[in-house]
């Protein structure tokens, strides 16, 4: 990979990271409404593994959906538009926090019904396979969707049509507040993969790079016609399940214990470490980040409501 | 024209755009290899071939969500569940994500999605099997709802919904699939949200649709050797709701009796009562009554089955009573 390669992936956890910090500000100042799913502690997981990528490849995931967003190509000004429900954002005000997407970008949302969005993913996977397009379909979940009948109902249809999709398990320990062991029969996730057939792997999803290299080998085994492959992400949340989670369900110990591995910290040590960059070649990207999100809130606070006439647009598409 | 039964022009309807329209294909039960348990893809298999006509396994919600997504790609899914009491099983798929996600996502998405289903009792096939949850499916604002009552509709219609950009429910009925009527050969369209009289009168409006506009039309027959001349408005489609012609109807009437099969209770006959009362309420001069089935789960039993769903003499006998 080149310089840049990883200057971009940087970028793109750092943007998110703040991004997530500013939503969490304004959440509390009460200019975001509903409910607010924070991606920090994960920026690794979506960052890795959207980066091999082609603009073919199709993308889905659930209501913890920002930072994805932000991956595909969405600018931090349109998410942080939706998160202040203004006509700018990427919904136009209509979704939220749990329903972005771009699909000019192949960014199919944002999803907030748990494990409701794996049969649309092989959908989108058949649309591929049925038209002969090169697109693969990445499909994005928590542990707690694998609990879900809508998941062994996608994954058994996307081995039975040899479907081009790529499922991803994005580990974070926790369905909410219940641990893995305690909802899972299985806690390898993966492993309920096998009863599908369906070639599976998992990665440390606080290590970009090896997201990204395992990304990028099983979306070429799809390509080349292989069918569905798993892939389980082992990640963690430094944040609650959403803001004004209580917390009482993990211990601070082990938050602090995962946040040593911060992938951000541990990707920066790296890219010193092997002077992919300097330590002032750094500081002056993150200082851009910042200005990038603070122009982004800026915007999005300045951005005007959706005109009223919009509560009745977009329910069909026909006049009937 | 030709005299087809209804399962030939929805047959027909279903071939002749899939002949026209490459993105057009069908996924479902049974309705390959086997021919579709009601027989209306018969052939298809043979002639489209595996690949647009998509046997598939026990499992309504990827059915459904499947549909939806290859729909979101722009092709034309005609997403078969087996009967309508199985769209429970798909129920986040039809009502959380395909009624939802044109609005939700600011207009982006567009599903041009077809779920063709079969509702209706008087079967025996027991409490289960014999449901007519039309209504519960018209509550959602996003999804349309269509339910033909004669061969030349339901292939207008269904060549109408399988042509629009909006996700449909298209709900047959299990005992008009061997009704014979006169259809229109080749490209005829029905349009999608357009209520029509069915037959003109001018003592009674009786507002119904699909299984029941048949009984309804076997009253209206026998009323008019009485002397009573029945209007009938057959809605066709449940959501969006065209009131137009029910309330022209109602307004040179003064009279309505509502008919369907499903429940009473919270049904399209409450929805037509109220928004007559809403929209014509100077031209009431009786009490608009709703014949409707009896609020039981349906039994087995053939007596009692057939107890509890209305037949010709109910109609009659509520026409008899506003009069």
């Amino acid at each position: 990979m080149e310089k840049q390669g990883y200057l971009d992936l940087y970028h793109q956890m750092v943007a998110i990271r703040r991004m997530e910090e500013s939503a969490a500000e304004l959440y509390q100042k009460g200019k975001i409404g509903g409910f607010l799913h924070l991606y920090i502690g994960q920026e690794a997981v979506s960052t890795g593994l959207i980066a091999p990528r082609t603009p073919d490849d199709r993308v889905i995931t659930a209501y913890r959906d920002h930072g994805v967003a932000y991956n595909c190509g969405l600018s931090a000004r349109e998410i942080i538009a939706e998160l202040l429900g203004k006509a700018t954002g990427c919904s136009k005000g209509k979704g939220g926090s749990m329903h972005m997407a771009d699909v000019k970008k192949n960014y199919w949302g944002g999803h907030a019904i748990v494990g409701a969005h794996l049969p649309l993913a092989a959908g989108l996977a058949l649309g591929d396979l049925y038209s002969k397009t090169p697109g693969v379909t990445i499909c994005m979940f928590g542990d707690g969707a694998t609990n879900i009948g809508y998941f062994h109902e996608a994954l058994n249809l996307s081995k039975v049509w040899n479907l081009p999709v790529l499922w991803v398990c994005e580990n974070n320990q926790y369905g909410m507040g219940t641990a893995v062991d305690r909802a899972s029969a299985v806690s390898d996730i993966r492993e309920k993969a096998d009863g599908y057939a369906i070639p599976n792997d998992e990665v440390d999803g606080m290590d970009v790079l090896a997201v990204q290299a395992a990304s990028a080998k099983m979306l070429e085994e799809i390509r080349a016609g292989g069918g569905p492959r798993f892939l389980e992400i082992n990640t963690y949340r430094f944040r609650g399940h959403s803001m004004g989670d209580p917390e009482r369900y993990r211990k601070a110990d082990e938050v602090h214990r995962y946040q040593e591995n911060d992938p951000i910290g541990m990707f920066r040590k790296y890219l010193i470490a092997n002077d992919v960059a300097s330590e002032e070649e750094i500081v002056k990207l993150e200082d851009a980040i910042e200005e990038e999100v603070r122009d982004a809130v800026e915007f999005a606070e300045n951005s005007p409501e959706p005109a009223p006439e919009e509560l009745f647009t977009n329910v069909y598409v026909e006049t009937y | 024209m030709a005299r087809l039964t209804m399962r030939e022009a929805i047959s027909q309807a279903l071939w002749e755009e899939m002949e026209r329209d490459p993105k057009v294909f069908i996924l479902g039960e049974e309705v390959g290899v086997w021919g579709g348990t009601y027989a209306v893809t018969k052939g298809f298999y043979d002639h489209f071939g595996a690949e647009r006509v998509r046997d598939t396994p026990i499992s309504e919600a990827a059915i459904i969500g499947a549909g939806i997504g290859a729909a979101l790609t722009g092709l034309r899914p005609v997403a078969e569940l087996m009967t309508i009491n199985f769209a429970f099983s798909a129920m986040d798929h039809i009502v959380n994500e395909s009624a939802k996600l044109h609005y939700m996502f600011g207009g982006q998405m567009v599903l041009p999605l077809v779920i063709r289903t079969v509702g209706g009792g008087g079967r025996q096939l027991g409490a289960t099997h014999s449901q007519t949850p039309d209504a519960i499916f018209a509550h959602f604002p996003g999804l349309v709802v269509v339910a033909p009552g004669t061969p030349a509709d339901a292939k207008g219609l269904l060549k109408a919904a399988i042509r629009s950009n909006d996700p449909v429910m298209f709900i047959e009925h299990a005992t008009l699939y061997q009704t014979r009527g006169e259809v229109p050969e080749g490209d005829f369209i029905v349009p999608i949200g357009k209520s029509t009289v069915q037959r003109p009168g001018k003592d009674v409006t009786i507002v119904t649709y699909s299984k029941m506009l048949e009984l309804s039309l076997k009253a209206a027959d026998q009323l008019a050797k009485e002397g009573v001349e029945a209007e009938i408005v057959d809605l066709r489609t449940l959501r969006p709701l065209d009131m137009a012609p029910v309330i022209e109807s109602f307004k040179k009437t003064n009279r309505a009796v509502i008919v369907e099969e499903g429940w009473k209770s919270y049904g399209v006959g409450s929805e037509i009562t109220a928004r007559i009362y809403e929209e014509a309420f100077d031209y009431v001069d009786a009490p608009v009554k709703r014949v409707a089935q009896k609020e039981v789960p349906l039994p087995y039993n053939r007596t009692l089955e057939q107890s509890a769903i209305p037949n010709v003499e109910d109609i009659i006998q509520a026409v008899k009573e506003v009069l």
